[in-house]
């Protein structure tokens, strides 16, 4: 009667935004993101003032812009954050689209910036790198169709989602970009592994892999000498690799200090694939482990809160993105100390790249999305006697 | 496994029955199966995630170790690897008898350039140019700014010379280290050094090969890590080497001379102390072989024993000696040397056409007779001439431990006729090194045993094969004395050392054939003290001529004579020889005791 009377009381469907989402966020692991920005700041001040004056510009130009990519990506994150998977999901899925036909026109419409490898739109004031936004939109709809696989009466969403991912593989070969291919198809692999993957298929790619090694190694020439040189405990100081270790070993456990290390004279890619090595000459051990620390966290954080998702999409989708950003991050790191072969790879929201801030940003973000403490029927699965 | 009907009938009916839609238990048992997957999915995936959660743990504790293990671990110096064999380098010094430095090594840089690394390269040819005046400045722009990734710009720099270039400051510009090869006595016995010159060439390393004289006689020895880097002693002495080449360039020069040389010989252990030819050069800045003109007349050509010339009347001794060795003759027999005498239809003159009439065997030797020597050779005959010659070594070339000696192939007759056994006896018609001849006369001072002449350093003295008595070798050196105290080489007397020697004047040959009438190789063999030889002493002089008493004169006896007694006079002493001087009057004193 009174509602009658008075007019309805305006009807809230559920908490408001911003308390529902501090309160379900994952604090910590945006922490670690909002702290590695900063010291991705704090070491392009290091790094790329010798790049900035090689191509003529003022000492902190790349600072700057490393400041405002910065704050792009951090909006871009808690925007995406802030979204309901569902939303993620549809706005996603449009952006595949859009990232696919981009990288299916670059060979058209992009440009190589003279390095060998078509890899960029330029846009005049900047320049575009569609793959790094594939990887998150992707793992995203590959998550989807995993996911619609285990629906009864679904759709075979393995096979489609294994297609498209080797469709986008073979784009970024055809750059060439190995690095983003691999990172692509990693994505996929530990999708598929934590959607079900049977184990004898897995013990069977293993094989197929270490065979595969093998018959490249007698066989191709090129390949045997990149590992034989990763192999070798001499290291040419020369390259990059050799600078980057010595860097670490100048940087010793507390650093050359602020501003005093040489190797970002010596390195081309000291500001974007080297920067660890910047970090741990001037900054030493103690910067390199805080970095470390945090990737660390952000990934297993991630990785052990999906672990109680209930929905597969989520627990897909959050996997996917978790891991590629650990293992990009853990790849990088690898180089600089001689436990990979070298292989060209930003470090997420320390190295320098507008693209790359921009669509890490967006894929965090997504990540946070996922990562949110929904309710997962405890209830009832102690009603079932299960809890 | 038993599969559980979506539409279980024994629930459809009663729901029919009651007027239920049947399809909601369809849907009911569809969500219930859903469920029941997924919550196995989810474990399934628990498993896994977590699987992975550790794998990603463990990797970036990996890392972060690896990274630990390299910050707490010695930073080095960045050297570039090296790849391939390492050059060898530290070759052994080269020593003389008292181990003075001949030869030694000596670090210094080469200079290469990067052109890629280089700033401008315009600017670096200019700065390079100014330090050294050699170089071609439009050349090395066109090499440092073209596509080439590494050019040679200088083998060997000086420190000076280094520190220019650095302070030019083009990080393109980069030195290699380098060991080369440094004489520090300069021209000082260039020809028995010869010299080094680099082999294989790396950044980091050359390699040092000898290319000539005992560097490239004796280079394995030298580059041989396993000799422990112990010098190489020769034979030479630095002080005597050092007066003897100043007493005969200057000789050369009064003499007006093209060429010259002299050996200076231990007639009992064959140790060649000093040997020089003139003209020389250094071996620091070894010339580049001449590619025209007579190979001969360079200064890279070693007269002492690369030369072959026809030694003239210095042959003589070795005539008289063997025709006295074989009983023929004694040093008093009288030869009849009054021409004209005729040899297979040949006229065999005398020097400015004397006749000397009869003459004993010593002054046959004395007044240096060719129709005398040429009557013994006779009598001695072609066979025995030419086995004693072939016993003193004068067929092939002597093994002096220098390459070039080698190349001192004496020239013999093809047919050994009684007219080359006269010729030969006077010495035209066989050519010989200087060298040759000094191993010759060696054999006669030394009392009659062959000796080799080496450049090493002796221990003890040689006993070659004897190729004369003792007693005929005693009658040689005495009838060598005799020249000198009243024959040819007059000149030649040096007070206290008692001097003997022949003198030998050979017309030179003529490319085309025949003989020059005024160009002459003036020689004089000599051995001091001539009562008990030590040395052996060959002076060549090569072309010869003075104004003396107004006549222009070219025999040895006032040319090439006082040059070697001049060095005799300057090396005597060195050499640790006391002169032999009669002693004064007495003080008038009387002793008295008392």
């Amino acid at each position: 009667m009174t509602e009658m009377v008075y007019g309805a009381v305006p009807a809230q469907r559920g908490e408001p935004i911003l308390p529902k989402w501090w309160r379900t966020l994952d604090k910590w692991s945006m922490t670690c993101v909002l702290i590695l920005s900063g010291i991705g700041l704090l070491l392009g001040l290091a790094a790329s003032p010798p790049l900035a004056s090689r191509n003529g510009f003022d000492p902190f130009h790349y600072v700057e812009r490393q400041a405002v990519f910065g704050t792009l990506a951090l909006a871009a994150m808690l925007l995406t954050s802030m979204m309901s998977p569902v939303l993620v999901r549809r706005l996603a899925v449009l952006g595949f689209l859009g990232a696919f036909a981009a990288l299916a026109l670059l060979p058209v419409l992009g440009t190589d910036f003279g390095k060998g490898a078509v890899r960029w739109y330029s846009l005049g004031f900047a320049s575009v790198q569609p793959s790094e936004f594939m990887k998150p939109v992707f793992i995203v709809v590959a998550a989807w169709m995993l996911a619609a696989s285990q629906q009864i009466n679904g759709p075979p969403g393995k096979l489609w989602s294994a297609l498209l991912c080797m469709t986008i593989v073979g784009m970024l070969v055809m750059q060439p970009d190995f690095g983003q291919a691999s990172l692509v198809l990693f994505g996929w692999g530990v999708m598929y592994f934590v959607a079900g993957a049977p184990m004898l298929l897995m013990v069977g790619m293993a094989g197929a892999v270490v065979l595969g090694g093998t018959v490249a190694y007698s066989a191709s020439e090129h390949f045997a000498r990149r590992i034989d040189g990763f192999l070798t405990p001499e290291v040419d100081p020369t390259t990059q690799l050799g600078y980057a270790t010595n860097a670490i070993r100048e940087g010793g456990l507390f650093g050359v200090g602020v501003g005093e290390g040489q190797v970002k004279w010596s390195l081309p890619d000291a500001h974007t694939d080297f920067i660890i090595a910047v970090a741990a000459e001037e900054y030493g051990l103690i910067l390199v482990m805080i970095i470390i620390a945090l990737y660390a966290s952000i990934v297993v954080r991630s990785l052990l809160r999906l672990m109680r998702e209930r929905d597969p999409f989520i627990r897909l989708a959050g996997t996917g993105l978790a891991c590629i950003f650990g293992v990009q991050a853990m790849i990088n790191m690898g180089v600089a100390v001689r436990l990979l072969p070298a292989k060209g790879m930003t470090l997420p929201f320390v190295s320098y790249g507008g693209s790359s801030l921009i669509a890490g940003g967006i894929a965090v973000g997504m990540l946070l999305a996922f990562t949110r403490t929904r309710p997962q029927g405890e209830i009832g699965e102690i009603l079932r006697g299960r809890g | 496994m038993t599969r559980t009907p979506l539409r279980p009938l024994a629930r459809i009916l009663p729901a029919r029955a009651k007027g239920e839609n049947p399809d909601a238990i369809e849907r009911e048992n569809i969500r219930q199966r859903h469920a029941e997957m997924q919550d196995r999915a989810r474990v399934r995936a628990e498993g896994r995630l977590l699987v992975l959660g550790l794998f990603f743990f463990c990797a970036f504790i990996v890392v972060g170790g690896r990274m630990a293990l390299m910050a707490v671990s010695e930073p080095e110096e960045p050297v570039a690897s090296t790849h391939g064999a390492a050059i060898a380098a530290q070759r052994a010094d080269i020593t003389d008898r008292e181990g003075r430095i001949l030869a030694t090594n000596f670090e210094t840089h080469s200079l290469y350039a990067q052109p890629p690394e280089l700033v401008d390269p315009v600017a670096a040819a200019s700065g390079l140019v100014r330090i050294f005046p050699d170089l071609d400045e439009a050349r090395l722009i066109r090499d440092l700014s073209g596509k080439r990734k590494f050019v040679w710009i200088k083998r060997r720099i000086s420190p000076e010379q280094k520190q220019a270039v650095h302070d030019l400051g083009d990080p393109g510009l980069m030195f290699g280290p380098r060991e080369m090869r440094l004489y520090p006595n300069g021209k000082l016995a260039a020809h028995v050094l010869g010299g080094a010159g680099f082999g294989r060439e790396g950044v980091n390393a050359a390699e040092v090969i000898g290319v000539a004289g005992v560097e490239k006689q004796f280079d394995e020895y030298l580059r041989d890590p396993a000799n422990g880097a112990q010098p190489l002693t020769l034979a030479l002495d630095l002080t005597v080497q050092a007066a003897a080449e100043q007493v005969l360039a200057g000789g050369m020069k009064l003499m007006n001379a093209k060429g010259a040389s002299s050996i200076l010989m231990d007639v009992h252990t064959g140790e060649v102390i000093s040997v020089v030819s003139l003209p020389d050069f250094d071996p620091n800045d070894r010339p580049r072989p001449p590619v025209s003109g007579d190979p001969s007349d360079s200064p890279l050509f070693n007269r002492a024993v690369q030369g072959v010339y026809e030694l003239g009347s210095t042959f003589k001794i070795f005539t008289a000696a063997q025709a006295i060795d074989l009983g023929l003759v004694s040093a008093e027999t009288i030869i009849d040397t009054s021409g004209p005498m005729r040899v297979s239809g040949y006229p065999i003159g005398e020097f400015h056409n004397k006749n000397y009439g009869k003459l004993s065997v010593a002054d046959v030797i004395m007044h240096s007779s060719n129709r005398g020597t040429g009557r013994l050779a006779l009598e001695i005959g072609p066979e025995r001439q030419k086995a004693f010659l072939g016993a003193l070594g004068m067929f092939d070339p002597t093994p002096f431990e220098i390459v070039e000696a080698r190349g001192g192939q004496p020239l013999v007759p093809e047919r050994w006729t009684d007219l080359s056994t006269v010729t030969i006896s006077y010495g035209h018609g066989l050519s010989t090194s200087p060298m040759h001849l000094a191993a010759g006369y060696a054999a006669i001072a030394n009392g009659g045993h062959y000796v080799s002449p080496t450049i090493l350093k002796r221990d003890g003295p040689q006993h070659g094969p004897r190729v004369l008595s003792e007693g005929a070798a005693a009658d040689a050196r005495r009838m060598l004395r005799r020249v000198v105290t009243g024959g040819t080489a007059s000149l030649g007397e040096v007070p206290g050392y008692a001097v003997g020697g022949k003198t030998g004047t050979a017309d030179k040959p003529r490319p085309q054939g025949g003989y020059y009438k005024d160009k002459v190789i003036a020689t004089f063999a000599s051995i001091f003290p001539s009562h008990d030889p030590k040395y052996v002493l060959v002076v060549t002089l090569d072309e010869p001529s003075i104004q003396a008493y107004d006549e222009e004169r070219r025999t040895a006896g006032w040319t090439a004579v006082p040059v070697a007694a001049e060095l005799i006079g300057r090396v005597a002493p060195l050499l640790g020889l006391r002169p032999d001087v009669e002693p004064g009057p007495r003080a008038a004193i009387t002793l008295t005791s008392n």
